[in-house]
């Protein structure tokens, strides 16, 4: 079993409560955090823990802290985005809902290192009860004084507030999040300014992933260097994933990285295999967005190397061999399931999410979607597949916020590595509506070229 | 000047120029003009905070600037990116920037209705001209085009929500013209609409302003609905002594005879609004006495009908004495006998003058 950092003591009964929380060593980073160290140094430890953000993107969290402009007599604020609405992706929820202080700790221990006095959780109208959890659990902190003014006779000032989305997938985007925490359309904002220079009411902001600030604290607890001996390269520290579709053992699993995907996804100790005796055929190993995988790419690159649960190696191969780590939405498909309903049920999610803002996402979301499920019907023609192609070859790229590249990338990796289901769907228009495609030959080994 | 401001230095589509730090990429190309100017459907100069979504004015920059020349990842909205000096940007030299444009008339097109001989904006509509320049002969598309239910937005504005493409310009206009804003965009994505949600009507002073920030014919002049075709009237520079403390009075009066059909603000050679007008200059100022007459206003000629882009276009070949086997056709119909807006009884020949709306109102109109 790897080293579990963040959900170690998730089991212990009564931990979502303060009193069993800080017995277990609870709020100790703060503790360190705010006595023996200045903002700039516990910026320092996270950038030698070499975090990466835990949202999807994966970009460097120290990094990101740097980056915050610190001009004289202007608030920074440091939001929490907890709106974690990508298909297939709960670990967060997870986290709020078992151990809601380890979030509260991790968010005043990032607040004292960036110099916000007023720190912001923003959170999915569909979670609908965690944010009592989590106001119960800022309660007991205030009450225990880790929150308010002079916090520990620092001089240091904090409040954590907790502000509920309306249920826009679209508002976990950084930028349309801070437009909605301020009271607006959810709509993502033209970069630059980078919410790091302009954020929320235009002052410096920086927006961190529920995990990412979860995982500052064991970062402080035990020293950024000795954080970033778990795991491999540059994935270091634990990543929680959250396992679901077609496996024994759904649920939420923190890795170290270091395990190979096939040891994930077999292993009794995590996602029990496949169920019910069947085969694997696909899998979307980082949340509805990233590249989709047919069984023999997943389970080595195209090299013919083992692939391994880290960012490095999931994206290994690029977009056309391989993936992404992604918010670690780990959905595995079976034999039984069928590639074309599978994307049409993501480009109807994409289209239903898209905001409108630019053209290319709000009426190519829709035109793929409703290509998709006129193929998935069977009344798909031959010269729907390189349309689909050519419309998300228009979107990518071409639009203000991710959420376009993130409806486009699941079309074109299922057409790219499933043409042939796409095809047998279109030239079979009755069969497809009684059987699927099977497994056909995406378990088989691919041939590795020789290499000189 | 001794602290005179350093110039930048950007080159677009091999022209180069120098522009004030701060000035975007479509302003610098704005400047020299011509083809280099990137097409922009919801940016407006005038309008804080537009530009961006439309993705029309998407560009490839080569070069990022002299201190650091790497070129940027992905095209960039022309609009909202600022130039750096030493900036290579390319427009139309750019293949991929055509491509995507390409593109992004086609999605634009996919669930725009079409109905240009309908529509009251044809002739001066930024959509129009764009698909005649970036756009295809046929569509991809073959599904149903997307409706919505309909809105009325009072005495004054016409809403087509199906022409909408979305740009935002009337959101701003009316938070930035209007003491307050009473329409917006209702839902997201492709089921997004503009409209005012409880169905009340745009009365503000101003907002009849954004009429003539609509790119398309979603929001139309009500006075003006199905009067006459934009390429019949005759544009007049006039003003009047307009009370309203921010009403310029500075208009265009588009005549047909000696009846001014419609009033609008004073555009220049990019669309957009000169000086913003007041909604008793717009709609209720239609005699000739009520205004100071300036003189002919110089036209733009860039729509698409005033320049005959029609050229080379292939006639179809007249087929209807083949079908009829060489006999002549009839006519199957009268229009009058079914038409109720026409007057039948009056002859055409013996009106005096060119035609005048009047002459065909319904009979109880009289």
């Amino acid at each position: 079993m790897g080293k579990l950092v963040l959900l170690e003591k998730a089991k212990v009964e009564g931990i979502r409560g303060y009193d069993v929380y800080r017995r277990e060593g609870g709020y100790a980073s703060v503790e360190k955090a705010l006595k023996n160290m200045t903002p700039d140094q516990v910026t320092e430890e996270v950038k030698k823990s070499g975090l990466r953000g835990r949202g999807g993107a994966g970009f460097p969290t120290g990094m990101k802290w740097s980056f915050l402009a610190k001009p004289e007599g202007v608030p920074r604020h440091l939001v929490c985005n907890a709106d974690e609405s990508e298909p297939g992706t709960f670990k967060d929820r997870y986290l709020m809902e078992f151990l809601p202080h380890l979030l509260i700790e991790g968010l005043i221990v990032s607040s004292y290192a960036l110099g916000s006095k007023a720190t912001y959780i923003y959170i999915r109208g569909e979670y609908a009860w965690i944010p009592d959890i989590l106001e119960a659990a800022i309660e007991e902190a205030r009450a225990n004084g880790w929150l308010g003014k002079n916090i520990l006779g620092t001089g240091f000032d904090c409040e954590i507030y907790v502000h509920r989305g309306a249920g826009a997938y679209i508002c976990g985007e950084e930028t349309a999040l801070i437009e909605s925490l301020e009271g607006k359309r959810g709509n993502p904002r033209i970069k630059p300014p980078f919410p790091a220079v302009k954020g929320v009411w235009d002052r410096p902001t920086v927006v961190n992933n529920v995990e990412t600030l979860a995982a500052v604290v064991p970062i402080i607890n035990m020293g950024g260097e000795a954080y970033a001996k778990i795991g491999v390269g540059k994935s270091t520290g634990t990543k929680l994933l959250s396992a679901c579709g077609n496996i024994n053992k759904p649920g939420v699993y923190e890795i170290d990285m270091t395990i190979s995907v096939e040891e994930f996804i077999y292993s009794d100790e995590y996602c029990g295999g496949i169920a019910n005796g069947k085969r694997l055929k696909a899998c979307i190993p980082g949340g509805s967005s990233v590249p989709i995988l047919p069984a023999n790419l997943l389970l080595k690159t195209a090299k013919g190397e083992t692939r391994m649960m880290n960012y490095e190696s999931l994206s290994d191969g690029g977009f056309a061999k391989g993936s992404m780590m992604g918010s670690g939405g780990f959905i595995v498909l079976d034999e039984d399931q069928c590639i074309v309903k599978n994307t049409y049920t993501l480009a109807r999610f994409y289209r239903h999410e898209s905001c409108g803002q630019c053209s290319p996402c709000r009426e190519g979301t829709g035109w793929m979607e409703k290509i998709l499920k006129k193929i998935d019907m069977g009344q798909g023609k031959k010269s729907d597949i390189d349309l689909l192609w050519d419309i998300q070859r228009k979107i990518e790229g071409n639009t203000i916020c991710p959420l376009g590249d993130a409806a486009a990338w699941p079309v074109a990796a299922a057409i790219r590595h499933f043409r042939d289901e796409f095809q047998w769907h279109i030239d079979n228009s009755e069969e497809c509506l009684v059987r699927n495609y099977g497994l056909a030959h995406y378990a088989d080994p691919l041939e590795v070229p020789a290499t000189a | 000047m001794a602290d005179e401001k350093k110039l930048f230095k950007v080159t677009i589509d091999n022209i180069t120029i120098e522009v004030e730090p701060g000035t975007s990429i479509l302003q610098a190309a704005r400047k020299i003009g011509g083809d280099v100017a990137p097409p922009a459907m919801c940016y407006y100069s005038k309008l804080k905070g537009s530009g961006g979504k439309c993705r029309t004015c998407l560009v490839e920059v080569a070069a990022g600037s002299t201190a650091d020349p790497r070129p940027m990842p992905k095209l960039v909205a022309s609009c909202r990116t600022n130039v750096m000096d030493g900036m290579v940007v390319k427009n139309i030299t750019s293949e991929k920037v055509i491509d995507a444009r390409n593109g992004v008339v086609e999605m634009l097109l996919i669930n725009h209705p079409l109905d240009c001989p309908i529509c009251d904006q044809a002739g001066e509509c930024s959509l129009q001209d764009l698909s005649y320049e970036n756009g295809k002969e046929s569509t991809r598309y073959e599904f149903p085009k997307r409706v919505f239910e309909k809105h009325d937005l009072g005495p004054y504005i016409q809403l087509h929500m199906t022409r909408c493409i979305l740009c935002y310009r009337c959101v701003f206009t009316a938070d930035q013209l209007t003491d307050k804003r009473v329409h917006g965009i209702l839902d997201r994505g492709d089921h997004a609409e503009i409209a005012t949600y409880i169905q009340k009507s745009l009365d503000n002073d101003f907002i009849g302003n954004i009429i003539d920030v609509c790119p398309v014919g979603a929001l139309t002049d009500k006075t003006f609905r199905f009067k006459n075709r934009v390429w019949f009237l005759k544009p007049v520079d006039a003003h009047r002594n307009c009370n309203h403390a921010n009403c310029s009075g500075k208009v265009t009066l588009w005549y047909r005879g000696d009846e001014v059909f419609r009033v609008t603000a004073r555009k220049d050679e990019w669309g957009e609004v000169k000086d913003w007008i007041c909604n008793e200059c717009r709609f209720e100022k239609k005699q000739t006495k009520d205004w100071e007459i300036e003189g002919p206003t110089l036209v733009n000629r860039h729509s698409v009908i005033s320049q005959g882009h029609y050229v080379g276009v292939q006639r179809p070949q007249e087929v209807l004495y083949d079908v009829l086997d060489g006999r002549k056709p009839q006519l199957l119909m009268d229009i009058h006998s079914v038409s109720e807006v026409n007057r039948p009884e009056i002859d055409l020949s013996k009106i005096q003058g060119p035609s005048h709306s009047t002459d065909f109102e319904p009979h109880e109109a009289r």
